[in-house]
């Protein structure tokens, strides 16, 4: 660039020679140079800012149009990320407490119809009966000829029912996906799944949703997406819930009872191991609600945690462990047992004469209903409610079934005297077998009170302290005395020193108005091995009879015992309880506590 | 010199263009890869529950009841009782010398 110079030679001398001023040329010179870069750098600046807008115009440009974007596409899962296991909406699995499937998922079918697209109305309708043939033909056809644009012709198909269909080459004929609950072990533990149906249909999926037991418990947690399928592990253990049932159900057919139940529950945990309701249902196909006759008669009504029942000389054991736990009375005190006891209009008498006194120990072992009586007037109504209460008798159990809120326990209406009597041997309270297991493992356990539960356990459950552990021990004793050289003799299995009390209550009338005479609820509650005890079992049998020469027995002794008792030499193995030689009981040694 | 600047900006570019439109058709190629992944991995699991099922229900034990009883005749199978449980002492004792006999020829030979 060729610089001007400021003061031009020629321009000067002719400004010399007309006398003017030469500076002012300079300074004509140097304000246009100036007023030139002024220009420049405005024009600089200018375009500088317009560069600046173009980029922001285009960076918010690119925001709003992402935004746009965003707005009007439809959501789409990322794909490139990992999605691992969390996309599985299958239901979970319930399995048991070794991992073994109780309950899973398996793909299937639903058949539906859309009228408007058959070709062939009469044929399709034929050819369904063929191979559906509880389906009306009838109906089909006019359902298909009829104004309906769509209806639902089969909920579920097996593999070979999809194909004979799709083999009927019917485009109105159509399939849904279908996600079914399976209970491969058939009407294995049963009442603990309950079972499953469909909620919400649609033709793409339809939901499964739990109806009874723990899938209707358990629902959300099974359904929640974010656990991705993670199965739910109950503490039942199918091997020893099946020899459970298998027993259960044989001494059931031998002694002619029309119901029975069976539960198996560790002592410390509240772990329940098997539980058994018997008539049973295959959950798989689960029948109907009954429409007629009793609820309770139904295969589907839970026995072990719905059903309330007098228990009988079951109780006893609880006002002789009170009343020893209140330091009132030692095993070893003697009690006036001369009957009848006459209380008001009301006489108790004992199944035979046992003399004229006992010792606490030999009430429990002979099962007197008038001693037992005599230390419940001695404890009074106010305590043995307490103490009730305390081993959770006032309330339905928490375990974890939807039908356990069904088993409420039945209290006199009104407690009087003649309650505290009646109640300390079982009878006028009600409670379910489940009530009587966690109460005799409360007893068992050392003296802490035990929620029943079906979810494994970490540690023993250190409930509140109901009895003393020395109490504990003597109650033990009592329980294996009944069974070595009392009522229960035919529940002795070698090697387990099996402890427990039996129970034998007349059965009370639906409609009110007394008992039956010849209709008996028998139980056997019983602990093992008594002198260290691991599980509770408690056997209920609704109506036993079984038939001898001389005359039917019905009484717990006869009835639930044996069958108690093989329960236990069938399930103590599989438990891994070796058989021990049992310690000799503390004779003439009483502990320091006392 | 400007013009070499030019000239190294425009070949940077383009050897940018090139990384990015290499980059874009391998990541297609590695996300259609891992759609057909993930599809295998559903249907393995859709195959796994189904064989969790029949596993389980061939091992129901009604099923294993009823074979135990089908077979009686050659496998005698009964049920588990608590006179079956052993002690350590009743298995048969081997001849506590044996053991290291046999290592001491081992070691002879060697």
């Amino acid at each position: 660039m060729i610089r001007k110079p400021l003061r031009p030679l020629a321009l000067v001398l002719e400004a010399r020679a007309a006398g003017q001023n030469p500076k002012d040329i300079e300074r004509e010179n140097i304000r246009a140079r100036q007023e030139q870069a002024r220009d420049a750098s405005r024009s600089r600046a200018e375009s500088r800012l317009l560069v600046l807008l173009l980029t922001f115009l285009s960076l918010f440009g690119l925001v709003a149009f992402q935004m746009g974007v965003l707005a009007l596409s439809d959501a789409s899962e990322p794909t490139s990320s990992y999605s691992g296991p969390s996309i599985v909406a299958q239901r979970g699995n319930i399995v048991d407490r070794e991992g073994r499937i109780l309950a899973t998922n398996i793909d299937t079918y639903s058949l539906y119809a859309t009228p408007q697209d058959m070709v062939d109305p009469e044929m399709a309708a034929k050819g369904l009966v063929e191979i559906f043939p509880e389906l009306e033909e009838q109906d089909l056809l006019r359902w298909f000829t009829g104004k309906r644009k769509f209806l639902w012709v089969k909920k579920k198909l097996s593999p070979e029912q999809k194909q004979a269909v799709q083999d009927l080459g019917e485009p109105g004929l159509k399939f849904g996906p279908r996600e079914l609950r399976l209970y491969p072990n058939g009407s294995l533990a049963a009442h603990v799944l309950g079972g499953a149906s469909f909620g919400r249909e649609d033709v793409a999926a339809a939901e499964v949703v739990g109806v009874a037991g723990v899938e209707k418990t358990f629902d959300d947690f099974l359904r929640d997406p974010a656990r991705a399928g993670e199965p739910l592990q109950l503490t039942i253990d199918l091997s020893i819930q099946s020899a459970v049932e298998r027993v259960l159900q044989g001494g059931m057919t031998l002694m002619n009872a029309k119901g029975a139940a069976a539960i198996l529950m560790d002592v410390n945990t509240g772990e329940i191991v098997s539980l058994v309701s018997l008539p049973d249902f295959d959950p798989n196909e689960r029948p109907p609600l009954p429409t007629s006759g009793s609820p309770t008669d139904s295969p589907l009504f839970n026995r072990a945690v719905q059903g309330v029942y007098e228990l009988g000389s079951t109780f006893k054991i609880f006002a002789a462990a009170q009343a020893i736990d209140l330091g009132l009375v030692t095993p070893d005190t003697m009690i006036d047992i001369r009957g009848p006891l006459k209380w008001g209009k009301f006489r108790i008498t004992d199944f035979k004469n046992y003399g004229n006194e006992l010792s606490v120990y030999d009430i429990i072992k002979k099962s007197s209903n008038i001693g037992t009586a005599r230390l419940a007037l001695q404890i009074g109504a106010e305590r043995q409610q307490d103490f009730l209460r305390a081993l959770g008798f006032d309330e339905k159990t928490s375990v974890e079934m939807v039908e356990a809120k069904g088993g409420k326990p039945k209290w006199p209406s009104d407690w009087q005297d003649i309650s505290t009597i009646t109640v300390s041997y079982g009878h006028g309270i009600s409670v379910t077998p489940m009530h009587l297991a966690a109460g005799y493992a409360t007893l068992a356990n050392g003296g802490y009170r035990v929620t029943p539960t079906l979810l494994k356990q970490d540690y023993p459950q250190r409930g509140p302290r109901v009895i003393s552990p020395e109490t504990s021990r003597q109650v033990r004793e009592m329980l294996r005395a009944v069974v070595k050289e009392g009522t229960a003799t035919f529940g002795d299995v070698e090697g387990y020193a099996v402890g427990g009390k039996t129970g034998t209550a007349d059965k009370a009338k639906e409609n009110g108005g007394g008992y039956y005479e010849d209709r008996v609820i028998s139980t056997f509650a019983s602990v093992f091995p008594a002198y260290d005890p691991k599980y509770v079992l408690i056997v209920t049998m609704d109506e036993p009879e079984l038939a001898t020469e001389i005359e039917p027995k019905r009484t717990a002794g006869w009835t639930a015992v044996p069958i108690a008792a093989e329960i236990i030499t069938r399930v103590a193995p599989l438990l891994g309880l070796r058989p021990e030689i049992e310690p000799k009981p503390q004779t003439g040694v009483t502990g320091a506590s006392n | 010199m400007r013009i070499l600047l030019y000239l190294a900006i425009f070949g940077m570019v383009i050897a940018q263009s090139f990384w990015a439109y290499n980059e874009n058709y391998e990541t297609q190629k590695a996300l259609a890869e891992s759609k057909s992944l993930q599809t295998d991995i559903a249907n393995a699991r859709a195959r796994l529950a189904v064989l969790n099922a029949e596993w389980a229900y061939l091992n129901r034990p009604d099923r294993l009841q009823d074979l135990v009883d089908m077979n009686f005749d050659r496998l005698q199978l009964l049920p588990l009782r608590p006179e079956q449980f052993g002690s350590v002492t009743e298995v048969p004792r081997l001849d506590p010398l044996a053991p290291s006999a046999q290592l001491s020829a081992l070691e002879v030979a060697q």
